[in-house]
């Protein structure tokens, strides 16, 4: 079984988002991006997968910023192979692009299984999965919480609402969008990160920017809330006199 | 230009509210647009279910077997609707099977799609979607492209529809392709607490830090009065079981007290519990998501509040 873990960066939300409000337009360049969490529970079960079935696993990034901080990650997980698609790209990629990106590099490639992160935080156009597999014309299955190889297919779990879940048997090729792999996420210290920067090697495969179906956001915004909460001030024992006492007034004190 | 195309959802009994809520919006675009309105079921109750909607036609896919969703089967199916009648907006509810379906049957019939949308708007001669993107962080406005789009609209944008109609209807059944099969379905695991029965929920999000904390929430539910639930991370992560989980994926809760604890308030965790009557948030960011449908909140270190809080409800 050979997997590929498409993956990217996402902007750092601890940070606050950079924009230009004028333009209503996202400043990109501006901000700090970190892995997207849900890819990295994509790659944690490709690589628990790994482990139980000996599968290859080959992480994949499109160029941008930091992509090659990520890509040595995930070699320094465990990842066999790390493939980095270059191109006329920058951070503001839409993921109709990227998509259409990782599908012009997968359907050369003899994968039988994609996994990727069931959304991303800046998904406004669609989520990777659905996207690449509706490109590629192959069968997907989204929020998905284990994948099991078995002969020459594989057995997943989809969740639904309520925590209903169906056990779902497909043949390859399939791709996959992860919402939590089995197991959390696995540590790569950053010193064995930076070995593997020294002694091993990002495949890089040049890949053409094609024509998408575009969405034009006329502009970001901060959303103005309706309302937002009464703040309660104080140091922590205040904070905890004044919740008691509101807990108090609206008789939710059993005593 | 083309008709609506709404996509239903199946729950356990009947179509759900989030697909009920697409028949109200779907159909004032139609009628404000003066264009018609169609929608898609599946499954071997869908003809009945379908035939009273208030919209203009019906398709009601009857294969028994698709009562349930099926990845494959719905997407193909509603990938050759979608090339049969040119819909100018398809509408899915954004559930964890609209997110599913959503992606591959826009990029399969190559068109955009506009996820997470809370709010279409009519303005002159256009179509303008709003989605709530970056957790809640930011709105984007998108004029719809006059050759259409598809939609996942997040639940509770509308109210559900409760009028009724006598479409046209259209009655098929379609082949099942083989490579993905159903094998069983699982229902979630019973555990010594409902979180939906409860009148008060103490909460915690990511900012537990870790399951050593988790004494600390214990504490103070025990103390109130109410159960421990979590958002998603913390189930992940495989500190609380699934059953302890509020959000898109989760249960939805509409308790008398929710106290968020470190839960940054995602869209995806408020679609289940923002009804709740008072809502407490502890999160350092005082600009977090969860602080907009609050009702009250604090910036104080949530592990040291929560002993303080326990302390003085047991009186001491």
């Amino acid at each position: 079984m050979h997997i590929a873990v498409l993956m990217k960066s996402v902007p750092d939300l601890v940070e606050d988002i950079a924009l230009d409000e004028h333009e209503g337009q996202i400043l990109f360049d501006e901000m700090s991006y970190v892995p997207s969490e849900w890819d990295d529970q994509a790659l944690e079960e490709a690589l628990v997968i790994k482990e139980e079935s000996g599968a290859e696993v080959t992480a994949v990034s499109i160029e941008t910023q930091d992509s090659d901080n990520l890509l040595f990650t995930a070699l320094a997980k465990g990842s066999d192979n790390a493939v980095k698609l270059v191109g006329d790209f920058d951070l503001s990629l839409t993921n109709r692009q990227r998509a259409q990106i990782f599908a012009d590099y997968l359907h050369k490639q003899p994968f039988d299984l994609i996994l990727s992160g069931v959304q991303a935080i800046d998904d406004v156009d669609g989520q990777i999965p659905g996207l690449v597999a509706g490109i590629m014309g192959w069968p997907h299955a989204s929020v998905v919480t284990e994948v099991r190889v078995k002969d020459q297919g594989i057995i997943l779990r989809q969740e639904y609402a309520g925590g209903l879940v169906a056990e779902i048997e497909s043949s390859t090729p399939v791709v996959v969008g992860i919402q939590a792999a089995r197991k959390p996420p696995r540590y790569a210290s950053i010193a064995k990160v930076r070995q593997v920067a020294k002694s091993r090697q990002i495949e890089e495969v040049e890949v053409p920017l094609s024509n998408v179906p575009a969405l034009t956001v006329r502009r970001f915004y901060k959303p103005v809330a309706s309302a937002h909460a009464e703040m309660v001030d104080g140091d922590v024992e205040d904070v905890a006199a004044r919740i008691a006492e509101i807990l108090q007034e609206r008789n939710l004190l059993r005593r | 230009m083309g008709p609506i195309l709404i996509v239903m959802e199946n729950g356990a009994s009947g179509f759900v509210d989030s697909s009920k809520e697409l028949i109200t919006k779907g159909r004032e675009i139609a009628k404000n647009l003066e264009i018609s309105s169609i929608a898609v079921g599946f499954g071997q109750d869908a003809e009945s279910q379908l035939k009273n909607l208030p919209v203009d036609r019906v398709i009601a896919i009857t294969n028994p077997e698709l009562s349930q969703y099926h990845p494959l089967a719905y997407e193909k199916t509603l990938s050759e609707i979608v090339k049969k009648e040119e819909p100018y907006l398809t509408l899915v509810a954004n559930t964890t099977m609209g997110m599913d379906l959503g992606a591959g049957v826009a990029s399969s019939v190559s068109l955009p799609l506009i996820a997470y949308c809370n709010q279409v708007a009519i303005a002159g001669q256009e179509v303008v979607a709003t989605s709530s993107v970056f957790a809640g962080k930011l709105m984007a406005e998108i004029v719809v492209p006059k050759s259409g789009a598809v939609l996942t609209v997040m639940p509770g944008a509308w109210s559900a529809t409760e009028d009724s109609g006598s479409p046209q209807v259209d009655v098929l059944s379609v082949d099942i392709p083989p490579s993905m099969r159903i094998l069983r379905t699982i229902e979630p695991e019973k555990s010594d607490v409902d979180i939906t029965k409860a009148d008060i929920l103490i909460s915690v999000g990511r900012g537990i830090e870790g399951p050593e904390n988790l004494t600390l929430a214990e504490e103070l539910a025990e103390a109130i009065g109410g159960v421990v639930s979590c958002s998603r991370p913390v189930v992940d992560a495989g500190w609380l079981p699934k059953s302890r989980q509020v959000g898109k994926s989760g249960q939805t809760v509409k308790p008398k007290l929710y106290m968020a604890f470190g839960i940054s308030g995602a869209p995806e965790h408020q679609q289940g519990m923002k009804d709740a009557d008072l809502i407490i948030a502890v999160n350092t960011d005082e600009n977090a998501s969860i602080m907009d449908i609050a009702h009250f909140g604090t910036t104080v270190d949530m592990l040291e509040l929560m002993p303080a809080l326990t302390e003085r409800l047991r009186g001491e």
